[in-house]
């Protein structure tokens, strides 16, 4: 897999590539169908469902319509991929995602944009740290954390044609880019992006670049991180964190989310059992999202690489203070 | 054109035997939704012998017409309709709500021959029912969704969310039958959450609506031939309708959502039934 990560931003948003990669996917393959709930301006595809309208389609602000018409065209072989911010694309239309997508075995991608602190200026409100804990709970349900633009696309190209409830959490401003253009990010496996002995800090979505950085750091501290993207929580790739957890025997685990119900807790469901490894967080401590700039909430809710980094050397050096 | 007297009848019978269908299920558990089973009975039978357009060897024909049973509940009266249809063993309803049985409480498109589309979270079925008339319109088949929602559902919200998609998408092959039988589990529908004048908001909401007595064969026939004439509107047929129609202890129950009767209650109940069948 071909790494380009220097740690500079990609000058592409995420908003764009989505709306562009939307309107290619429908392009291709007749089936696709886009809906949305008067959130199309969001990511730049209002123009083409006005041009379009029985490819993308717009909902109105009736997100568990929304969710259910999505199902409807599923069960009449369509593939839909629903599009709303994150808080409305989960917790707001569990039910209709859980009965009519998953019980009733209705095939659907889900996209939430603006996960957690991405949400920066709409708050609280809208700053979704828990949506990857609701859809872990859904059966079978596959979650994707995405890292940069190359990951979205592919990730977008595989969910159309997988079964089952599929979700995708995805800011939309722009992000470091990790992987070349091209690359393909098969859903499931885990990608080490960093070897290192002394510790790995398993993470995804806009923790990948802090962690790429906090292992920067602390190689100026003698630890020599490893870094492993795990942008699919689910279904988690356990043998790759299990490997990774007793090779380098620190883990620390960070997202984007609350500590409770996301990658940190499948981290910790896969080793429980195992015995090999410390295993620490840096996410969310069970607090609800606030207003701010995105540099300012990662301050604020600890989700940056001087976190990272205090929190691998605690557990490498428990003694050190 | 009216339905004649033979057709009546025939229709008339063929509802009585659901309702008998809905018994035999009911009786082997000794438990279950019978008021609002027994409500729609009527419907089904029209829809099923008159309207849709379905092949009970082959449940799976993308060509046929759609069912969407919004209140789940009701399971038991689809799957008597089902049963007499051909679609499974009438020995079957002997099953339901019984571990491992094709027949669970709320209708499972997974699970029964026949049913279109699972429902039991209500209000979900609606908008279930107008994705599945948004992509038969655009696949260009000329099918039909007929879509059942229960005047207590109408408490929820994404019911109405559902209302507005489908007038806004013009959805004219998607047909809403509003079974109003005037009460829900916890009692009288103006006493719970009192719903108004149902006509009159779905009228207000964009459909073509008829009103009617929901257990008259001749009405419903009459409503759901209307439906046909197409246009840019989505149709909705408000049925007046009794909870637990046809079997009058259940009529009378003052709580008959869901009941708890012995056996032998529920064969009484059936004798009556079958002693009309003649």
């Amino acid at each position: 897999m071909d790494i380009v990560y220097d740690g500079s931003m990609d000058k592409r948003t995420f908003k764009d590539v989505l709306g562009q990669t939307i309107q290619q996917l429908s392009g291709q393959d007749p089936d696709v169908v886009y809906l949305d709930a008067d959130l199309m301006s969001c990511i730049g595809t209002c123009q083409w469902s006005a041009e379009n309208p029985t490819r993308g389609i717009n909902c109105g602000i009736s997100e568990a319509n929304m969710i259910g018409v999505a199902c409807g065209l599923a069960a009449t072989g369509y593939k839909p991929i629903v599009h709303t911010f994150g808080p409305f694309a989960s917790r707001r239309v569990f039910d209709q995602v859980f009965l009519s997508a998953g019980y009733a075995g209705n095939d659907i991608t889900v996209i939430g944009t603006d996960p957690g602190v991405c949400a920066t200026f709409n708050g609280g409100t809208h700053m979704p740290f828990e949506d990857v804990a609701l859809y872990r709970t859904i059966p079978t349900a596959t979650i994707v954390d995405i890292t940069d633009v190359p990951m979205l696309v592919s990730v977008l190209r595989q969910y159309k044609d997988m079964p089952g409830v599929k979700y995708l959490r995805v800011g939309r401003k722009n992000s470091a880019q990790v992987f070349a253009d091209g690359t393909e990010t098969p859903v499931g496996p885990a990608i080490p992006l960093r070897e290192g002995a002394d510790a790995c800090i398993f993470a995804s979505g806009i923790m990948v670049h802090e962690a790429l950085q906090a292992a920067k750091l602390l190689e100026a501290d003698g630890v020599d991180a490893a870094v492993v993207n795990v942008f699919t929580i689910k279904p988690l790739d356990a043998e790759t964190v299990k490997r990774y957890a007793a090779k380098c025997k620190n883990v620390v685990v960070t997202e984007n989310h609350n500590r409770i119900g996301g990658l940190y807790s499948a981290v910790c469901e896969a080793l429980a059992r195992e015995n090999i490894a410390k295993i620490d967080v840096v996410a969310v401590n069970d607090e609800y999202g606030e207003v701010g700039p995105q540099d300012y909430l990662q301050q604020r809710f600890g989700l940056t690489a001087a976190h990272i980094r205090e929190t691998v050397l605690q557990l490498v050096r428990p003694d050190a203070r | 054109m009216p339905l004649n007297q033979a057709k009546q009848q025939e229709l008339e019978r063929f509802a009585l035997e659901i309702r008998i269908g809905i018994l035999e299920q009911l009786k082997a558990r000794g438990f279950g939704h019978v008021g609002g089973s027994l409500s729609v009975a009527d419907a089904l039978a029209v829809l099923y012998k008159t309207q849709m357009r379905v092949d009970p060897k082959n449940p799976g024909w993308p060509e046929r017409d759609k069912l969407v049973c919004s209140k789940g509940h009701a399971g038991p009266a689809v799957y008597a309709t089902l049963a007499l249809l051909g679609y499974f063993p009438y020995e079957m309803l002997k099953t339901l709500n019984q571990p491992g049985t094709c027949l669970p409480s709320h209708c499972d498109r997974n699970k029964t021959p026949g049913i279109d589309m699972t429902t039991g979270s209500l209000g979900q079925g609606t908008s279930l029912a107008c994705g599945m008339a948004l992509g038969e319109r655009m696949r260009g088949r000329d099918t039909r969704v007929f879509l059942i929602v229960g005047d207590g559902e109408a408490n929820e919200g994404q019911v109405w969310e559902a209302c507005m998609f489908a007038a806004a998408k013009q959805l004219s092959n998607l047909v809403l039958l509003l079974d109003v039988n005037g009460k829900q589990l916890d009692g009288c529908t103006k006493d719970v959450l009192d719903t108004l004048d149902l006509g009159a908001k779905i009228r207000a909401f964009g459909f073509d609506t008829v009103e009617i007595d929901g257990n008259d064969v001749c009405a419903l026939y009459d409503a759901l031939e209307r439906t046909r004439q197409g246009g840019d509107k989505p149709f909705a047929v408000v049925m007046n309708t009794v909870k637990g129609k046809g079997v009058p202890d259940v009529e009378n129950a003052r709580s008959n959502h869901s009941m708890t009767v012995p056996a032998d209650q529920w064969a009484v109940w059936q004798s009556a039934l079958i002693g009309r069948l003649g």
